[in-house]
């Protein structure tokens, strides 16, 4: 039972964090249309978060609701993979807004929501059927997500110098955060077995073309993916977690009771 | 012959949007957009104009394929029909069978 709470936790974590992340460009896009575009996906992946949550506080019981477990837990109990909470910035750069790489956003959208649109595919046939049902809505949402990111993707880098070195670096800089997808944990073995979850591992053939081709399709080099295998799924996480929480629950707890 | 500023060089160009919504039975022109190519235009249009279920079909045409009448014209143009009443179908009934028109 915990290894299915931590496991719809995982997925409403990863949706959670991500939604908030790209909900920073709302505002400062590239340029209007592009601005809508990423608020739209942003309001996707809140959503998916709310139903994920939702099923969650009926499994867990005891008086928790969506909003008690998106505003009132801290970094170490959230499951989201490292790779969705870092910012919108080059490696190496400084962390002022101006900074903002929309590279960055968009490699990170197109490999998440990859693995995404290959994960919601197979939990259609979870045997929770709640979860088999937000991942049947999920799964349309994640597929246009993943054909804005690819479009950008070669675009950016199939575009000038300028937009295929920083496409590159933006690649360079995250894939290795990939790792973190395929590494075995205890909750998603335990959901596996029992039917509820997907093995990543099954989908580890397919995510690896389609992001191969995507790398080709945009003229980009294939990049190392070596290096420290993050943890953010086990609540380990980056630096930046607590600041983008921090942000996203102040609002909640400067006001427990707060309805609106 | 003037000089392409950077700034135009950088503008993509504008696109005309018509989206056909789910009762609807032509496609109706809803606005415009700047977007770089008709597949950009596309997937730009689908998230700016179809947010709230306005539609189930998109077109997009580049607005400088237009060609539209000039305002100046609109004496010969128009004012020509407006004392030719017996234009207007309303003087016919049109049997229930025959559907829409």
């Amino acid at each position: 039972m915990t290894a299915h709470l931590d496991y719809v936790l995982h997925l409403a974590d990863n949706a959670l964090v991500l939604g908030q992340r790209n909900a920073e460009w709302c505002g400062h896009g590239p340029i209007l249309e592009e601005d809508i575009a990423m608020a739209n996906i942003s309001l996707d992946l809140v959503g998916q978060a709310r139903l994920l949550y939702q099923h969650a506080a009926t499994l867990k019981g005891d008086g928790t609701t969506e909003d008690s477990l998106a505003y009132f837990r801290d970094v170490p109990d959230f499951r989201n993979y490292t790779l969705l909470e870092l910012p919108h910035h080059a490696a190496l750069v400084g962390y002022a807004v101006d900074n903002r790489d929309y590279a960055v956003t968009i490699v990170r959208n197109f490999l998440y929501s990859t693995l995404m649109a290959l994960v919601w595919e197979k939990l259609q046939t979870s045997q929770d059927e709640h979860l088999a049902a937000i991942a049947a809505k999920s799964l349309k949402e994640v597929r246009y997500h993943l054909r804005h990111s690819h479009d950008w993707l070669v675009r950016l880098g199939d575009g000038t110098e300028v937009s295929h070195a920083k496409t590159q670096a933006a690649l360079n800089h995250l894939m290795p955060y990939t790792q973190e997808f395929w590494s075995a944990s205890d909750f998603e073995s335990h959901v596996t077995s029992a039917g509820i979850g997907v093995d990543t591992a099954t989908v580890r053939d397919d995510w690896q073309t389609l992001v191969n081709n995507g790398i080709a399709d945009a003229t980009l080099q294939q990049p190392s993916t070596e290096g420290f295998v993050h943890t953010g799924k086990h609540s380990l996480h980056s630096e930046h977690l607590g600041f983008l929480l921090a942000e996203m629950q102040s609002l909640a707890r400067a006001h427990p009771q707060g309805v609106w | 012959m003037s000089q392409a500023t950077p700034k135009a060089l950088n503008e993509w160009p504008l696109w005309e949007v018509f989206v056909r919504s789910k009762q609807g039975l032509e496609h109706k022109h809803c606005g415009s957009l700047h977007a770089s190519d008709a597949q950009h235009a596309l997937q730009m249009a689908r998230d700016v104009y179809t947010r709230r279920q306005e539609g189930v079909s998109i077109w997009v045409v580049p607005s400088n394929t237009i060609t539209a009448s000039a305002p100046d014209d609109k004496a010969e143009f128009f004012e020509p029909a407006s004392d030719k009443i017996y234009r207007h179908p309303t003087f016919y009934t049109i049997p229930d069978e025959v559907g829409h028109m």
